[in-house]
């Protein structure tokens, strides 16, 4: 932590005239950096959500050059109707998915940051599912999943019989779970790998002479030096379960119970030509990853808001 | 927004007194010339077929240059783009534009139902208030396409009569051949909304629409959302469609229907074509009317494809009038593509030989109560003509939700009761 900090103290008794002159010149010079970003932020992200602000609180069809005023009326057809907020128990099947997902990251995250025999082979294997295209997985995965496909050949070669992974009302989600396992891995690893090497190689050589195991040097060296990362990750995951939508949304469109919520969401602003309600579901979204998100930051803290 | 309203409509009635009402040739005063971009779906044909229909414009019109812009993703894309003024001069109606009372806003009125009803099939399908706001490039007729061969070697010869007599021929082409019985469709989605098409077929009402919109339960026993749905239902729950519903793939069942692969498939006439190009002999595609008589004769309602309209903002409003008349009368392109002439006297096309062979009579539905009736669908979250609804009753019917098929109709009853209610009140 302490590496973290800008040695801040020292600088201004070393220099003090070049100090003034930059503070002066910092004036106008980091807008002048930052206007292109902001704008870009402002045209597609605050402007679009100040919009859809707005039409969460009226009943717009989407098309209509007329916009009825309706209030808070979508929000509380939102609370009063339970049906919308089932589809958050698909939501769950991600959720362990997603953990699942962090653990095995981080396994081979761990695995691959000492030396390893085609280590950049394996790093690459890893990381590569992450880069192809969402669409493009989902094609894929389906003819994976077909009867008759690649895993139930796989199957019948070791003398299992063949499934219907998609067409069994009690296995979808597990199998577009595990998609999306498959796709996101790699990012997690490359995230922890990234964080794991960053540790200064000194403490494992300590370790080494005291005598202590591969595991201990993760327990106690590895784990507390990417602490902030997997805070970070484990919150995206949250986050990112409760959102899911491209692969189940190509891969079944929602049918046979993988609907989650913003593929309802999607259906409601364009199947049933409800956008103002739509808006105000995607909001509430918003809410609960935030919320989530808060809560999580309550129960685990990293590290630097427990020091003080 | 309620002034802005009133002043399109002001201005629209003023374009239509301006227009005339034969506006063919020369329109009123509007010279016929320069550039006008047209919208299209058919990526498939607007470098081939198209140009050539530019072309032979361009002999009518010298001074006209069409611009043509093959979209994708037509009805998202375009409803998007609807939103700017830049929607070329003509374009398809999107199917998206689900309410009619938007028409105004964003198409030039054509003329009124009544005289361009006189020459035209569909007329009302896009209209709203006695105002006609596109022309059908092609229409359809519904039933079910499937393949002859395999059918004959089932030993069915003759169109079903009754749901009852489908089942057992789907039955015997299940026992007497490898073919898929029925293929389903059910993860491209879109398949299944065909289904509702049937209507006509079932209740060769004309007035089938208009008196969905006064039911409070159209999925009661006997009634003909129910017929049509029963059957679909029936057709799973005896397991005479696809293994798995969720790996169906539309690209490859085209060609499957051709080798025999698959049955039968429920989709509009406009597929016929597409099916045929498909298939190593195109004589074994053939159409069938949905299995009900009334009165010891099959119907057919007859339906428009996309519809041309105008642009509001269209800079050359003249020039587009032009090319959709002209592709509504002389183009020819509803017959090319084996479909229903949007003019009243058009020729019969080909691809419904089975259907005049089995006698099936036309007509067209009344749109009449059709806003009410898509007001009532979305309130109530159903989906007439949207995937879910019909995805929901074959996980019913293959018994992958715990739903039986009365708990459906029963649920499909309520909602709509409930939203009929909350709308018409």
């Amino acid at each position: 932590m302490t590496t973290r900090t800008a040695p801040a103290p020292t600088a201004p008794s070393r220099r003090s005239v070049p100090v003034r002159h930059r503070k002066r010149r910092a004036g106008a010079l980091p807008w002048l950096f930052l206007a292109l970003p902001l704008l870009l932020l402002a045209v597609f992200t605050y402007i679009p959500v100040i919009s859809m602000a707005w039409y969460s609180t009226t009943s717009w069809n989407g098309v209509s050059k007329r916009m009825p005023f309706v209030g808070v009326e979508n929000y509380v057809e939102i609370f009063t109707r339970p049906q919308l907020f089932e589809v958050f128990l698909v939501s769950l099947y991600y959720v362990v998915a997603a953990f699942l997902q962090l653990a095995v990251a981080l396994y081979f995250a761990t695995l691959l940051s000492f030396r390893v025999r085609f280590g950049n082979l394996f790093k690459g294997l890893l990381f590569f599912p992450y880069l192809i295209n969402g669409v493009a997985i989902a094609f894929v995965f389906l003819y994976f999943f077909r009867p008759d496909g690649t895993l139930d050949s796989l199957l019948e070669f070791v003398g299992l019989s063949g499934h219907q992974w998609l067409g069994d009302p009690d296995t979808v989600n597990y199998s577009l779970a595990g998609v999306s396992v498959w796709r996101y891995t790699g990012l997690n690893f490359v995230l922890f790998l990234g964080a794991i090497q960053s540790i200064p190689s000194d403490l494992y050589e300590a370790s080494d002479m005291d005598g202590a195991t591969r595991w201990q040097q993760f327990r106690h060296i590895i784990l507390p030096g990417i602490r902030p990362v997997v805070g970070l990750m484990s919150i995206l995951a949250l986050a990112g379960s409760l959102s899911v939508f491209e692969i189940p949304y190509i891969m079944t469109g929602g049918a046979n119970g993988s609907r989650t919520f913003v593929i309802q969401t999607v259906d409601m602003a364009f199947r049933f030509d409800k956008v103002g309600l739509a808006s105000a579901m995607a909001f509430v979204l918003l809410a609960l990853v935030l919320l989530v998100t808060w809560v999580q930051r309550r129960l685990f803290p990293d590290d630097r808001s427990t020091t003080p | 927004m309620g002034k802005f309203r009133a002043g399109v409509a002001a201005a629209a009635v003023v374009l239509v007194a301006a227009c005339g009402s034969d506006g063919t040739d020369t329109g009123a005063d509007g010279k016929i010339e320069g550039k006008i971009t047209v919208l299209t779906n058919r990526t498939d044909l607007v470098d081939t077929k198209f140009k050539e229909y530019a072309e032979q414009f361009k002999q009518l019109h010298p001074d006209v240059e069409v611009v043509f812009e093959g979209i994708t993703d037509y009805d998202n894309e375009v409803k998007i783009r609807m939103s700017t003024d830049n929607y070329g001069d003509v374009l398809l109606i999107p199917n998206s534009i689900t309410s009619l009372s938007d028409l105004p806003d964003y198409f030039e009125p054509l003329g009124s139902v009544s005289e361009l009803g006189q020459k035209y099939r569909f007329v009302t399908e896009k209209a709203f208030e006695d105002k006609v706001y596109g022309l059908a490039v092609t229409g359809n007729a519904f039933g079910f396409a499937y393949n002859k061969k395999v059918w004959a070697a089932a030993g069915v010869d003759s169109p079903p009569t009754t749901p009852e007599d489908f089942l057992d021929a789907l039955e015997a082409i299940k026992d007497k051949t490898d073919a898929v019985p029925l293929y389903t469709n059910y993860r491209n989605g879109w398949p299944l909304t065909q289904w509702q098409d049937a209507r006509g077929s079932v209740s060769a009402d004309p007035q089938v629409s208009n008196k969905m919109a006064a039911d409070d339960s159209p999925w009661a026993e006997g009634k003909t959302q129910h017929t049509i749905d029963s059957l679909l239902f029936d057709v799973v729950a005896n397991k005479l469609t696809e293994d798995d519903p969720l790996t169906t793939d539309w690209e490859s069942s085209k060609s499957m229907i051709g080798t025999g692969q698959i049955a039968t498939m429920m989709l509009g006439s406009w597929s016929i074509t597409q099916l045929r190009a498909a298939a190593p002999n195109k004589d074994d595609i053939g159409y069938l009317p949905f299995p009900v008589q009334v009165d010891g004769k099959f119907h057919s309602a007859i339906a428009g494809d996309y519809k041309n309209g105008i642009n509001i903002h269209s800079k050359n409003k003249d020039t587009a009038r032009a090319w959709v008349d002209w592709f509504a009368e002389k183009s020819n392109f509803a017959t090319a593509e084996g479909g229903i002439s949007p003019l009243k006297d058009g020729p019969e096309p080909d691809t419904l030989a089975d259907f005049a062979a089995a006698g099936v009579e036309y007509f067209e539905v009344d749109h009449a109560q059709d806003a009410v009736v898509t007001k009532i669908d979305d309130a109530a979250e159903i989906g007439l003509y949207e995937q879910t609804y019909r995805q929901g009753l074959v996980d019913a019917a293959r018994g992958a939700s715990g739903k039986s098929k009365q708990d459906v109709f029963d649920d499909l009853n309520t909602r709509w009761a409930e939203a009929k209610a909350l709308v018409t009140k």
